[in-house]
């Protein structure tokens, strides 16, 4: 722990919204501008602004307690289960602003799926775990149900593993499956973009690539944000990597990038000592 | 309709369901005041210590002997039932088996289920005669708090068996690591951890106590005086209400529901009590 | 948990009393349960649980009691869980222990739970009885259980509710389901082992009550015809035997041997549910 840089150390450059150099003209679905969170008058994080690319894996990267899993409540208004929590800036989801105060949520949501670090599926049947929220953004018709069910499942390659026990318990599958699973049920809804939050930090490392390649190949169709402690794994499946870091308990963003820069020449040195694995 | 509407006049109807549990409380107060209205108007409220006796058809409403019946069984029987359920708390926790333990907790959980009127019976048929074969008339002041007794133990051994499991683990890992004595840690490092506790439960048993009727109604003989020994029967509040209702009239009736009345402040204080005495606990966590 | 027994005269005080009281308390309520046992086993037989009582109860059997007490029970359900799963899931899910509504709520039912049986007894007579002119009837009988049952009721309901981790609701949120929905088909699913808890507390609290039976829903023996019709519990009934039925003994064991048993299932229901829900409960 010597080697921390003091904060004295610390530049954190991006509070303006920009996007990286070389994605100048990749289209961008979320648009985090200046965006702080409050939680009961202490700041969580402050003034972060990152754009989320378009049909690309990004990255949020940075050591316990900065924010990450916060940030990405904030992006579906999940926040608003916290009390006294405020978001200040904005959020912009295709060009909307979705912290405006009558933004649609179940739509918001609809759009922009999320899954959980600790697999949660409902404790009932794998088909009721469909059927739920499938029912309530009205497919009502079995065969409906069913055909997205199916499909769903085979896009995370689960269909073969449970297409026999879909009335049994879905907390009867592995921890692994489980994962896979509530990622099937978010993409029954279409949403445009998947955030993920340590998918695979309670998974073995097979379960792990499953999930790595599963993201690979999901990103030809949607806008994936992904919370790792990885670091090999967001080598591994990046394209856009931000770094975040804690100055006096509250989340700053340090670097926001391509992965390839951020990783081989950060700018900033807090970042290159923590992808080096010094730090965090 | 729109889901968040849905969402909206849901809140609304449970919200509106919730006030049926206020409402019903009022209600209660309300009546109790409402029908003992009458008598505290024709008389002053004082009465029920001052007149000469209970003869409510001749309007003289002494509820003295009823309220001391009451005090008096209920403490007898607190007095018995609080040493013998924390003693029996105490062996279930620290010195018995666990086999043994387990039987007296299961069989505390059944009997604190069991409706009160079956100790009454109870009582009726094997208490009551075996103190007459002692002292006549055998209903009695000492049949009351026997039969009470049994009613509260359970619940005073099950109360106290959950205060000792909550005493802090590390608490006690360090006390015998200190070497102390298994009597010294239970008097000087349990016994204060869980002092609030139990004074809290028993306050609270003490409410449940007061308010029984038909059990303590079966085996107290039901004659209002102040007792001149345990062995003298005895009427309570409860019994009173319980005895007199159903053909009770005007002042007399009204004279009933101050008496309910009377009850219910008695086991709201109780419960007051019981709740300050927690708070300094909660305080220390 | 064990501590060390390292024996000194204080200590050896203190065991030697509470074993005292250990064994006490198992002797004299063995001695209750033997005696009432050995007492009532001759009387009870098949007849008598399936016909009318005779001779004002000391012949005959108690089937129109059973009927009434299961009526009592069913109707003091029927009007309260409703309202006890809609106030806990308010509790629950709507509002914090600070929240300024739910703890006056909090503190009703408290009070409401204090409140002596004789006393909820006189209100039932007061109001439903009289006011509301039910008369004496299952009604009125099961209208009094239902309030005196709600507390009971509301802080299980709550307490399961709550015990459901957070993240599900976040979960059910992230997917778009409205509060409403996830209410009904997520959290009341995953509490049904609390909610039938509750119930099953309730109906051995319900089923105990006596006292306040006897001003509402009255003592008649007869079968029951309707709602409106005056019924006897059997708690009454054991009440009635011993106090007014001279030579009505032998019935009234028994009665106590049918009124055990129930209670003993509904305690072995308890348990039961108990190990699922702890089973069940780090999801
Ligand atoms: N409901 C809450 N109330 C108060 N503080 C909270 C709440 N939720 C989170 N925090 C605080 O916000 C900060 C950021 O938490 P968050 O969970 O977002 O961190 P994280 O970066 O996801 O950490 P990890 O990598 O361990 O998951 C922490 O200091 C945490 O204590
Ligand atoms: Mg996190």
């Amino acid at each position: 722990m010597n080697n921390l840089p003091t904060i004295s150390h610390l530049q954190i450059v991006p509070d303006e919204y920009r996007k990286a150099p070389n994605a100048q003209d990749v289209a961008t679905l979320i648009e985090i501008k200046n965006l702080s969170l409050n939680i009961d008058q202490q700041a969580i994080f402050s003034n972060i602004s990152i754009p989320i690319y378009s049909k690309h894996i990004n990255v949020l990267i940075g050591p316990s307690g900065c924010g990450k899993s916060s940030l990405l409540n904030a992006i579906i208004r999940l926040t608003d289960f916290t009390k006294d929590a405020h978001l200040q800036g904005e959020i912009l989801v295709a060009n909307k602003n979705i912290l405006n105060p009558n933004c649609n949520l179940i739509e918001l949501r609809k759009k922009v799926a999320m899954i959980f670090q600790k697999p949660t599926p409902f404790p009932m049947s794998i088909y009721k775990n469909f059927e739920i929220p499938l029912k309530e953004h009205g497919v009502k018709n079995k065969i409906d149900i069913a055909a997205k069910m199916q499909s769903a499942l085979k896009s995370v390659g689960l269909w073969k593993e449970v297409k026999d026990r879909l009335n049994k318990n879905a907390l009867s599958l592995s921890g692994g499956q489980q994962q896979r699973l509530c990622i099937a049920r978010a993409l029954t809804l279409a949403p445009a973009a998947l955030l993920l939050d340590e998918p695979c930090s309670a998974l073995d490392p097979i379960s792990s690539q499953i999930i790595e390649e599963l993201l690979l190949e999901l990103k030809q169709k949607y806008t994936i944000l992904v919370v790792t402690h990885n670091l090999s794994q967001a080598k591994r499946i990046a394209d856009y990597v931000a770094f975040m870091w804690y100055v006096n308990q509250c989340g700053r963003l340090v670097e926001h990038n391509e992965a390839a820069i951020i990783f081989n020449k950060p700018s900033n040195p807090l970042t290159s000592a923590y992808v080096q694995g010094v730090t965090g | 309709m729109p889901p968040r509407c849905i969402d909206n006049l849901f809140l609304r109807f449970i919200q509106l369901v919730s006030l049926v549990s206020i409402v019903s409380l009022l209600f209660i107060i309300f009546f109790l005041v409402k029908e003992s209205y009458l008598i505290v108007q024709e008389k002053p409220i004082l009465t029920v210590f001052t007149d000469p006796a209970w003869h409510p058809l001749d309007g003289q409403f002494l509820l003295l002997p009823m309220m001391v019946g009451s005090l008096l069984i209920m403490l007898g029987a607190m007095l018995i039932a609080l040493p013998i359920g924390l003693l029996t708390a105490i062996l279930c926790r620290y010195y018995a088996p666990r086999w043994f333990a387990t039987i007296i907790q299961r069989l505390m959980e059944v009997f604190a289920g069991i409706p009160a009127v079956v100790y009454g019976f109870w009582g009726v048929m094997v208490i009551v005669p075996a103190i007459a074969a002692w002292q006549a008339p055998g209903t009695s002041l000492l049949a009351g708090i026997l039969v009470l007794t049994f009613i509260v133990t359970p619940g005073v051994t099950i109360i106290s068996y959950h205060n000792l499991s909550q005493v802090n683990q590390t608490l006690l890992h360090s006390a015998i690591a200190l070497g102390l004595s298994r009597y010294n840690i239970i008097r000087h490092i349990i016994f204060p951890e869980v002092k609030h506790g139990l004074i809290t439960a028993t306050t609270l048993q003490s409410g449940r106590a007061i308010g029984e009727t038909l059990a303590v109604l079966m085996v107290c003989g039901n004659v209002v005086q102040l007792p001149g020994s345990v062995f003298e029967p005895i009427r309570t509040l409860t019994s009173n209400i319980a005895l007199e209702m159903a053909y009770a009239m005007d002042t007399h009736r009204s004279a009933l529901f101050l008496s309910g009345l009377l009850l219910l402040l008695i086991v709201l204080v109780l419960a007051f009590i019981a709740e300050s005495m927690q708070k300094p606990k909660a305080e220390s966590q | 948990m064990k501590l060390p027994s390292n024996y000194n005269p204080a200590d050896i005080l203190l065991a030697g009393f509470s074993w005292l009281s250990g064994l006490l308390v198992l002797l004299c309520f063995g001695y209750l349960f033997a005696d009432i046992f050995s007492n009532g086993y001759a009387h009870l037989d098949w007849q008598f649980i399936t016909t009318a009582p005779e001779n004002a109860g000391r012949d005959g059997g108690i089937a129109p009691m059973i009927i009434s007490t299961t009526i009592l029970l069913f109707f003091a359900l029927l009007f309260s869980l409703p309202i006890g799963i809609f106030s806990a899931i308010y509790l629950a899910e709507y509002t914090s222990y600070e929240h300024r509504f739910a703890r006056l709520l909090r503190y009703a039912l408290n009070t409401l739970a204090a409140v002596p049986s004789i006393v909820m007894g006189m209100f039932g007579f007061a109001f439903f009885v009289i006011i509301l002119q039910i008369g004496f009837s299952l009604l009125a009988g099961a209208l009094t259980l239902a309030i005196m049952i709600l507390p009971l009721l509301i802080r299980n309901i709550e307490d399961s509710l709550r015990n459901i981790p957070h993240t599900y609701r976040l979960n059910a949120a992230a997917l778009g389901l409205s509060q409403v929905r996830t209410i009904f088909q997520i959290l009341l699913p995953m509490a049904k082992h609390g909610i039938a808890m509750a119930v099953v507390l309730s109906v051995g609290r319900a089923m105990a009550e006596t006292a306040a039976l006897l001003f509402t829903a009255g003592y008649v023996m007869r079968m029951p015809d309707s709602l409106m019709d005056s019924g006897r519990s059997l708690s009454v009934h054991i009440f009635d035997l011993s106090m007014n039925v001279p030579g009505g003994e032998k019935a009234a064991y028994a009665t106590t041997i049918v009124l055990l048993f129930s209670i003993l299932i509904i305690n072995a229901a308890t348990v039961l549910l108990s190990n699922q829900i702890t089973r069940r409960s780090p999801m």
